[in-house]
């Protein structure tokens, strides 16, 4: 009886979520797909090869995985920080890690320009080039690490590396043998996050890499020029090849973490 | 000596926990810390094992002054009470892990890691993750992972503590055939006094931060230093103002020297031993006696019986 009354929850539950993400997720991806394929499959493969397409898709992609691949590093060494060192100011930082999110992102690239454009207090001129483009994404996908692995670091059982310490582990040892294996899974998939967030930025790149087409233009502000000459087969056409790579790139931390965490 | 604390003192902020220290721990020897919770065993063998800094005083293991010897420089093997398992790691590879941190070869370390899952019984188990065990299990495989360095001593946490109570009485005469065969110089902390009279050769009772009384259970349990040892090591029972074993009282019909008259207000039936409790002189107290006595006497509520201590009883003065 309990038994039959549980599954059936489940199955309310899994029928929500199945509507809800279909609503919100799958149609409108599917409607994407669909719509670049509109003039067929050639078409479709030269709307994502045209050379400024192009440019703006291996541009977007690369600077990604960069930006990604830095988030990975310094996410986890601020989580760690956050977690483990006791600083005057901790908590103000804790909370200063999530404005990225909070702010919109043209706003963001309003302030990058300011700081790392040609009136820089700083003296550091990075507007309209590559580094400016890796430099907005860095700064709206800084929380995806920080805030993945910040809680796993958190209930990460102390004693596991005081054990390690009295079977002889060093404490480079004990962070590679017992605190990394752990934290992994929680990199990678504050990784994933942080790349598919990349590949589709908009607002923050938009100011200070100037949209030089096959110099600083993404894919995202590609797109948004081609729904504005009205070629929205093409627009979609993008859009679906940035989806791929973002599935690909989901999909390949995920085997990543499995056979990581089944080899130990 | 395998162990020697020598003054040692420690306080968490402003609250003393270990308080002028010292103990010794023969070589060879299995020795349990004994006291209630929050009397500061936990941290004493932390100190022990460098996870934790004193204050002042010093420890020596074999003779060498490890005081400020970092935790992986000491040899010393350490079972968490809450087993402290390695999640991302087989047992295998649990109980492996010291000998891969020395670099032992790999065949060497297969023949070592299988030989000591024979010992813990869990050699079938080796391929599987710590999540996938019992709670003895992971014990058990807690403990082959620390003798497996081979340490010159062993320091187990409340290694019982999370079991229940027949897995506790199971693992407990387990550990002192393990340490039997080992031989390795072993502290293990417990509250339970049944469990450090049973397994252990020496008893340290350590209550409020302060060493109380250290003796073999027999010496402890019969020779206690002070009142609150005697509570803690076993039912006691108040007589005359002394302190006694209920065991080491006995109940007559007629008036016997040194007696005093008790009115019996219960009689309880614990299978082979019978609780008789008794009013003296306004104030309660309790005997136990076996079933046998209690046929004999026939007993029962409200009858007027004499009870003293029998000859030789230990009893305490509690001073009034
Ligand atoms: N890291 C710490 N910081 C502050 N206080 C601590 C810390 N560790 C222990 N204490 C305090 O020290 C006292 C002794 O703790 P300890 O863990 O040594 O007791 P214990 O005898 O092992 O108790 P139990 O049987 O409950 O495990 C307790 O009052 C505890 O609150
Ligand atoms: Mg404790």
């Amino acid at each position: 009886m309990t038994r039959s009354r549980v599954a059936g929850g489940t199955a309310a539950g899994l029928g929500i979520a199945m509507l809800y993400l279909s609503l919100i997720v799958l149609i409108p991806l599917a409607a994407v797909v669909w719509r670049s394929m509109d003039e067929g499959p050639g078409y479709f493969w030269r709307s994502i090869t045209t050379p400024d397409a192009w440019a703006a898709l291996t541009l977007t992609i690369g600077a990604s995985a960069l930006v990604a691949l830095i988030n990975l590093v310094m996410g986890t060494i601020i989580a760690w920080v956050l977690v483990r060192d006791r600083f005057p100011g901790r908590s103000v930082l804790d909370t200063i890690i999530d404005l990225p999110f909070a702010l919109p992102t043209i706003v963001a690239g309003l302030v990058l320009l300011a700081l790392y454009g040609p009136q820089s207090p700083l003296g550091i001129n990075l507007a309209y080039t590559r580094a400016a483009v890796v430099l907005a994404l860095m700064f709206v996908t800084l929380p995806f690490v920080v805030r993945t692995v910040q809680p796993v670091l958190l209930e990460l059982d102390k004693e596991m590396e005081q054990a390690a310490a009295s079977l002889g582990a060093g404490p480079f040892q004990t962070f590679r043998r017992i605190i990394l294996p752990n934290l992994i899974p929680a990199m990678l998939s504050g990784t994933a996050l942080a790349f598919t967030r990349a590949i589709a930025e908009f607002g923050s790149t938009v100011l200070i890499s100037g949209n030089l087409p096959f110099k600083t233009q993404v894919a995202a502000v590609n797109i948004f020029s081609q729904i504005e000459s009205d070629n929205t087969t093409g627009a979609a056409a993008i859009s679906t090849a940035l989806l791929a790579v973002a599935l690909v790139a989901l999909i390949t931390l995920d085997v990543l973490q499995r056979w990581g965490s089944r080899r130990g | 000596m395998a162990i020697e604390v020598r003054d040692v003192n420690k306080s968490f902020g402003a609250t003393p926990v270990l308080r002028d220290v010292s103990i010794d721990v023969a070589a060879g020897s299995l020795t349990a810390l004994l006291g209630p919770s929050g009397g500061g065993k936990s941290t004493l063998l932390r100190v022990i094992a460098g996870l934790e800094q004193p204050d002042t005083g010093t420890v020596l293991i074999s003779g060498v002054d490890a005081t400020r010897l970092a935790p992986q420089r000491r040899n010393v093997g350490f079972v968490f009470q809450h087993y402290a398992a390695f999640k991302h790691l087989t047992v295998f590879r649990n109980v492996a892990f010291g000998l891969e941190i020395r670099k032992r070869p790999k065949a060497e370390i297969r023949k070592r890691v299988m030989e000591l899952l024979e010992l813990v019984h869990l050699e079938k188990l080796a391929d599987r993750y710590p999540s996938q065990l019992s709670g003895g299990q992971r014990q058990r495989m807690a403990l082959a992972r620390a003798l497996a360095v081979e340490p010159q001593v062993l320091l187990l946490d409340e290694p019982f503590g999370a079991l229940d109570a027949q897995v506790r009485k199971e693992l407990r005469t387990w550990l002192r055939r393990l340490h039997d065969e080992v031989h390795v110089t072993t502290v293990f902390v417990t509250h339970d006094q049944e469990e450090a009279i049973e397994v252990a050769d020496e008893i340290v009772v350590l209550a409020g931060g302060e060493v109380v009384q250290t003796g073999t259970p027999g010496e402890v349990y019969d020779n206690p230093a002070n009142p609150f040892v005697m509570r803690f090591l076993g039912p006691v029972t108040e007589i005359g103002g002394n302190l006694v074993r209920p065991h080491d009282i006995e109940i007559s019909q007629d008036p016997v020297e040194g007696g005093s008259p008790a009115v019996v207000s219960r009689v309880v039936r614990l299978g082979f031993e019978v609780r008789v409790e008794v009013e003296i002189g306004g104030h309660e107290a309790w005997v136990q006696v076996t079933r046998d006595q209690a046929d004999r006497l026939g007993i029962g509520p409200g009858d007027t019986v004499h009870v003293r201590p029998v000859p030789g009883a230990r009893s305490l003065a509690l001073a009034v």
